[in-house]
């Protein structure tokens, strides 16, 4: 017999409970997801009682936009970027982790690697931007000492791009540890043991027994990454700001270029627009992540 | 000893070794900031930059405290990530159990709807919330700072997962069978088994708010009614010159999040390795 099934008071609680909550997840989320994608087909600003319907009109113009069409190629680098940084520096770590695991300097290491990840992002990006800092930061000061001349980091379009992928990592590399070590813990110690009868050296277990049975885990936080870094802003916002207060303009950044879109040149439906593509690239991702899962399963 | 047990050894030495530098690696920029907090506006120019400071002061963190809104900001932020995770451990729980245990018809429906929206990121929607908050009349206020962060889609999909795998239809039956109502077995049964999974929502939610970025800079016009994050990011644009008080002011920032951590450690760790062994 299952439990609740049918019965008067129980259908009655179901959905005096549950109505509420559906209420407002539709009011604060379906309905807002719904409006961004209606409002990419029309041109509005915000003010005005006119709004045309101009169908994928905002699209193709995106296609020709020098500053989204910045923003995208530095955002796409920027996140893939820290994938190519994060995961793997994140298995090797946890690796290491894992082979020390129950003794307190793991409980240290741990710790360590995991706290840029909960620290609060502009902090953060404020302690990286004085270490990038071209006259007085410790980076120059380091390079100095093995002859590398003082570099712009953060005034270079190039070098700040790369400072954000540093900072990013730093932040995304404590989360990917973590799933990796959870990951490690789940796989059966007679795994390592029959590779390790055979003969196999700690590096060859790592290399041909933990990373093939961590594919579906490295995917997922491959995924993950991806996403998150997509949505970079704040590390951006703080990083790239300058000293007359203009955020964000040496590195633009799809959320940067989408909210000045939309609260700075008040084109609504184009930064719908803008949020459209975000969002296709997160479901490409996400449809990526499942393809794949479903294809080794 | 065997030759390949010393070369072990000394793998396992040079593991450490290469561990612990990574460690400190990690915590340098931290360090960094903090020790930039207790240095003198002379020490902060000199060159090369020294790790800590030679004669600490407490001008700079004196100075933020009184002359900016700095503990004003992290009030606000503390009110805004406390509602925020109450609201997302309330509603979780709520429509997580529901969907988790009752069978009514359209239930299947909306969890696949709630969890197809999980994967949409909050900045792809967050102009025409804007645009509902703006009609409402709650910009620059707590109320509109919340209404993006009262509900959260993967809150619902963990309070669900757990009830299906952790709590047994039978429980629920042989208390029906007593004669207990149903908000009795949700308040008296339910949720006290859940401690577990909800104190690590609660800490996700908690800092998912407390890190909120975008929504806050854009809803949140009014000096004081910053938050942290929103605050100091506005300083720094406007201080750049000053490394001493805005240090001081990050590593104050800093504070409430790194006594929170430590305090919810475990939970937090077990929530987000929660989140990441859902595949």
């Amino acid at each position: 017999m299952t439990a609740g099934i049918g019965r008067r008071h129980g259908r009655g609680f179901a959905v005096a409970a549950l109505l509420p909550v559906l209420a407002i997840f539709t009011l604060l989320r379906i309905y807002p997801i719904v409006e961004t994608l209606r409002l990419s087909l029309f041109q509005w600003n915000i003010i005005s009682r006119r709004k045309p319907f101009v169908g994928l009109d905002n699209f193709a113009e995106l296609r020709t936009d020098p500053l989204f069409l910045d923003a995208i190629v530095n955002t796409t680098l920027i996140a893939f970027g820290v994938l190519l940084v994060t995961v793997p520096v994140a298995l090797v770590l946890a690796a290491m982790i894992q082979a020390r695991a129950g003794t307190r300097r793991a409980g240290f290491y741990e710790a360590a690697i995991f706290l840029p990840h909960i620290v609060s992002l502009v902090p953060a990006a404020m302690a990286w931007k004085w270490v990038f800092d071209a006259k007085l930061g410790p980076l120059n000061a380091a390079l100095g000492l093995v002859g590398i001349p003082a570099q712009p980091w953060l005034f270079d379009p190039v070098l700040s791009l790369l400072c954000l992928v540093v900072l990013c990592s730093w932040q995304a590399v404590g989360y990917a540890v973590l799933v990796f070590l959870v990951g490690l813990k789940n796989i059966p110690a007679s795994m390592y043991e029959a590779a390790r009868l055979d003969g196999a050296s700690a590096v060859q277990l790592f290399r041909h027994v933990a990373v093939p049975l961590l594919r579906p885990v490295i995917l997922f936080v491959s995924v993950v990454t991806l996403i998150s870094a997509y949505n970079v802003y704040a590390q951006a916002f703080v990083l790239a700001s300058d000293a007359q207060g203009a955020p964000g303009h040496l590195v633009r950044v799809l959320v940067l270029d989408m909210l000045e879109n939309s609260f700075r040149n008040y084109r609504v439906g184009y930064a719908a627009a803008e949020a459209v593509v975000l969002l296709g690239i997160v479901l490409v991702l996400t449809g990526v992540q499942f393809r794949l899962l479903r294809a080794r399963a | 000893m065997r030759p390949s047990a010393k070369r072990a050894r000394a793998l396992n030495w040079a593991g450490d070794a290469a561990l612990v530098v990574v460690s400190l690696g990690m915590l340098l920029p931290l360090v960094f900031l903090v020790s930039n907090a207790f240095k003198t506006p002379a020490e902060l120019l000199r060159w090369p930059p020294s790790v800590m400071p030679d004669a600490p002061t407490l001008d700079n963190i004196a100075g933020v405290l009184t002359g900016t809104p700095l503990v004003r900001w992290i009030g606000n932020s503390l009110l805004f990530a406390v509602l925020s995770s109450c609201s997302i451990v309330v509603t979780s729980t709520v429509a997580g159990y529901v969907l988790g245990k009752f069978h009514l018809p359209g239930l299947g429906l909306v969890f696949a709807v709630i969890l197809a929206t999980a994967v949409v990121p909050f900045e792809v929607y967050m102009i025409p919330l804007y645009l509902n908050v703006q009609a409402a009349g709650l910009l620059d206020s707590t109320g509109g700072l919340l209404a993006g962060y009262l509900v959260m889609s993967f809150g619902i999909f963990l309070v669900r997962q757990y009830v299906v795998s952790s709590i047994p239809d039978e429980l629920l039956e042989a208390a029906r069978l007593d004669g207990a109502g149903e908000w009795w077995i949700f308040l008296r049964i339910v949720v006290p088994l859940m401690r577990g999974p909800l104190g690590a929502l609660a800490v996700i939610a908690f800092f998912q708010a407390w890190t909120a970025f975008a929504w806050p800079l854009v809803v949140m016009t009014g000096k004081d009614h910053y938050t942290l994050e929103v605050g100091l990011a506005l300083f720094q644009t406007g201080f750049t010159v000053d490394v001493g008080r805005l240090s001081a002011a990050a590593a104050v920032a800093l504070v409430p999040s790194a006594l929170f951590f430590s305090l919810m450690r475990r939970n937090f760790v077990s929530g987000i390795a929660g989140s990441g062994g859902r595949e």
